[in-house]
């Protein structure tokens, strides 16, 4: 047995390795979109660090982070500006996975979280909390993560009929979403207007002033469940065929379901959490990520990565349109998330590839 | 398509075998419509003055002989009940409709009627007209929200059927919703640098049914005719569309000409309905998928059964409103959600689901 094997057949190359025991197809073309997504994502990530009422040459941006250069740079970088790089890239990676992984149970290229109801019961539960309990300290993205569990679970036990599937998913995510999302505008509208300017500014997605205490939970769930989502992919693979299909390939349907949806609403828990209902990252990241690598199902690794390079490039642009003003980065991953989407669908090159 | 696997051997009999009963709408329709007709009554008759039902019929067929009898009721019934309620029956059944043929022209049941962006267009072009062009009053700028819709729409519509696969639903459906955040981007970077165009564009934005009179409602009573009878027309084409862009082409429907037809229609109606009452587009839809949950997937009974729930629910959820937290009235939306959604919840959970 040799250690690496390689064998083409029908245009597509098989590899295999001795140790560890691994197979699979070799897609010259994921593995070469991922590499530029992530080399993409890291340059969008040093010039972001470089950039502010403090400009940093992005070429001394590697060496400051590890320590090495001049102390007040090295502060500046590592302090001030390191834990809003990080939460971008590590949220809009959260986004999207959790956006490829509910596209794919639910089969439906539109069911992001935000469309079935878990950001908007994350929503309601921060509107909540500084509406009806302001002054009683309670931490806000605790809040969050606490109200987009519950509002997942209660969705999953409401479909649940001797199984759940993912239309069924889909219909009560619709009704919890709007009943959510009626209950926000309704404590809107009892709130003073300095309550309500405080919960719309979290609304939108905002980065600005996220320090370490946001990165450190973040970046643990994203640790955990972002390899987790991957490991899980392939059942993705066999659930995008259809429940008929993926059981008699030997996937066990309800529980890969299961799985697959704890971590999808962990991630976007965990990233709301952290930076409020980012825009649309969700919804377009994975499908940018399906027509760049050419596949029929949302790739997980593309996917995380498109979402990195979305957020960060958005706060970066943000920053630059208008210096003096924050402008919620939510704003911008909608112009120019769309702006892509909508780039990919017209130039889809050949028949079926665009929908 | 069904997926609950247990179907074919279920013991409870054929019935529940073949998904839905071969239920006989009639009679349901015209338990609908009659509810329909009291639920109108009735929103002419509560309000911060009760006004006796038999009354309420008499000022409205008899107007001159009211008026010499109680001035007072006559001006309340034909100067603001009655106005407010023709506006939730046209809104309901353009938004019903609407969402109805937008789930059926792109087989998705998260499909809204503001998929096409003609909320999102709407929105921008009220933003225009407040910031830009200085429009204050508030039927000055439904015009602007109106061809904002349309514009919006047509571009949605174009951008979908690009590329050498033409035009498929998926690619219609992304192309809408990126359409949609990327006016609703460029209308929060309006509004953030304006705060006067912030404070209309909300008070649009919550959505209401009061406020109108005869005048606006007859300018848009054109557009909704013509939307309506385009979409009724549609019904037979989209049943054959649900079996798949193919079978419909085998089936002789020229599966373009009938896109184009569904599209113009949900853009006239979900247009002007967006436009006078604000984008009140979760009734449109979750409305249809009650339909579909009594009527199954056949489209010549689901959108005449969308036109007389969705109006049932947004008149019901408008009444409440007006009830539940007297003096002040609670959006109609709002009630809206916390009727329907519990009892839309509780039918997806005891029917069979007759897939799109």
């Amino acid at each position: 047995m040799t250690l690496l094997e390689l064998r083409r057949s029908g245009g597509r190359t098989a590899f295999r390795l001795g140790r560890p025991p691994v197979s699979g197809v070799l897609r010259g073309r994921v593995l070469l979109c991922c590499l530029g997504l992530a080399a993409l994502t890291f340059v969008v990530f040093c010039v972001g660090i470089a950039t502010g009422d403090y400009p940093v040459s992005p070429l001394r941006v590697v060496p400051a982070l590890w320590g090495s250069g001049d102390p007040g740079q090295v502060f500046i970088v590592r302090e001030l500006r390191l834990p809003r790089a990080l939460t971008a890239v590590l949220a809009g990676a959260a986004f999207a996975v959790s956006g490829a992984i509910f596209q794919t149970v639910t089969r439906n290229p539109l069911a992001s979280p935000d469309m079935i109801g878990i950001n908007a019961g994350a929503t309601t539960a921060v509107v909540a909390g500084i509406v009806l309990a302001s002054g009683a300290g309670l931490s806000l993205p605790a809040l969050g993560l606490a109200g987009g569990l519950a509002t997942a679970a209660l969705i999953y036990l409401l479909a649940w009929r001797g199984g759940a599937t993912g239309y069924r998913i889909v219909l009560v995510g619709i009704a919890v979403s709007w009943m959510c999302a009626s209950a926000t505008d309704y404590l809107l509208t009892r709130a003073q207007l300095t309550e309500a300017q405080a919960a719309l500014g979290w609304l939108v997605g905002n980065l600005n002033g996220r320090g370490w205490e946001t990165v450190g939970p973040l970046s643990a769930a994203v640790l955990v469940l972002l390899p987790a989502g991957m490991l899980l992919g392939r059942w993705t693979r066999t659930l995008h065929l259809g429940d008929e299909v993926a059981r008699g390939l030997g996937t066990p349907v309800q529980l890969a379901r299961l799985c697959l949806v704890v971590v999808g609403v962990a991630l976007v828990a965990f990233a709301t959490a952290a930076t409020g209902p980012v825009l649309f990252v969700a919804l377009a990241a994975p499908q940018v990520a399906q027509r760049l690598v050419g596949l029929s199902a949302p790739p997980m690794l593309a996917s995380a990565l498109t979402g990195a390079l979305m957020v960060s490039a958005s706060d970066l642009v943000a920053r630059w349109l208008i210096p003096d003003v924050d402008l919620p980065v939510g704003v911008v991953t909608g112009a120019l998330g769309a702006a892509f989407l909508l780039w990919l669908l017209v130039r889809a090159n050949r028949a079926g590839s665009g929908g | 398509m069904t997926t609950d696997q247990a179907a074919p051997v279920s013991p409870t009999g054929p019935t529940r075998a073949t998904g839905h009963r071969p239920t006989r709408p009639v009679g349901l329709f015209l338990v609908a419509t009659t509810v329909l007709i009291v639920l109108s009554l009735l929103s002419v008759a509560v309000g911060s003055r009760q006004i006796p039902l038999d009354q309420v019929v008499q000022t409205l067929l008899d107007r001159a002989a009211a008026r010499a009898a109680d001035p007072q009721v006559e001006a309340i019934v034909w100067g603001v009940r009655l106005p407010r309620t023709v506006l939730g029956l046209l809104v309901g059944i353009a938004l019903g409709l609407s969402g109805a043929l937008m789930q059926g022209l792109t087989r998705n049941p998260l499909a809204d009627p503001g998929l096409l962006g003609v909320s999102a267009g709407a929105a921008l072009g009220i933003v225009v007209a407040i910031a830009w062009f200085g429009i204050a009053t508030l039927y000055g700028y439904i015009w602007f929200a109106f061809v904002g819709a349309l514009l919006a729409s047509v571009v949605v519509y174009l951008l979908g059927g690009l590329g050498r696969g033409g035009s498929t639903p998926v690619k219609v459906a992304l192309a809408g919703v990126a359409i949609t955040f990327l006016l609703n981007s460029l209308t929060s970077a309006i509004v953030l640098r304006d705060p006067d165009a912030l404070n209309r564009y909300r008070f649009w934005a919550a959505g209401s049914l009061s406020g109108p009179d005869f005048g606006t409602i007859g300018q848009l009573l054109p557009f909704l005719a013509v939307g309506t009878v385009l979409a009724l027309a549609a019904a037979p084409a989209l049943n054959s569309l649900a079996l798949g862009d193919d079978v419909a082409t085998a089936l002789g429907r020229r599966v373009g000409l009938v896109r184009l037809q569904g599209t113009l229609a949900v853009t006239l109606l979900a247009g002007s309905a967006v436009a006078v009452a604000g984008p009140v587009v979760f009734v449109g839809l979750v409305v249809p998928h009650l339909a579909r949950l009594i009527t199954g997937p056949n489209h010549r009974w689901l959108l005449p059964f969308t036109m007389v729930l969705a109006p049932s629910l947004l008149l019901l959820a408008d009444i409440v409103g007006r009830v539940v937290a007297r003096p002040s009235e609670v959006g109609v939306g709002i009630i809206a959600a916390f009727i329907g959604g519990p009892f839309f919840i509780m039918l997806v959970r005891r029917r069979r689901l007759a897939e799109l």
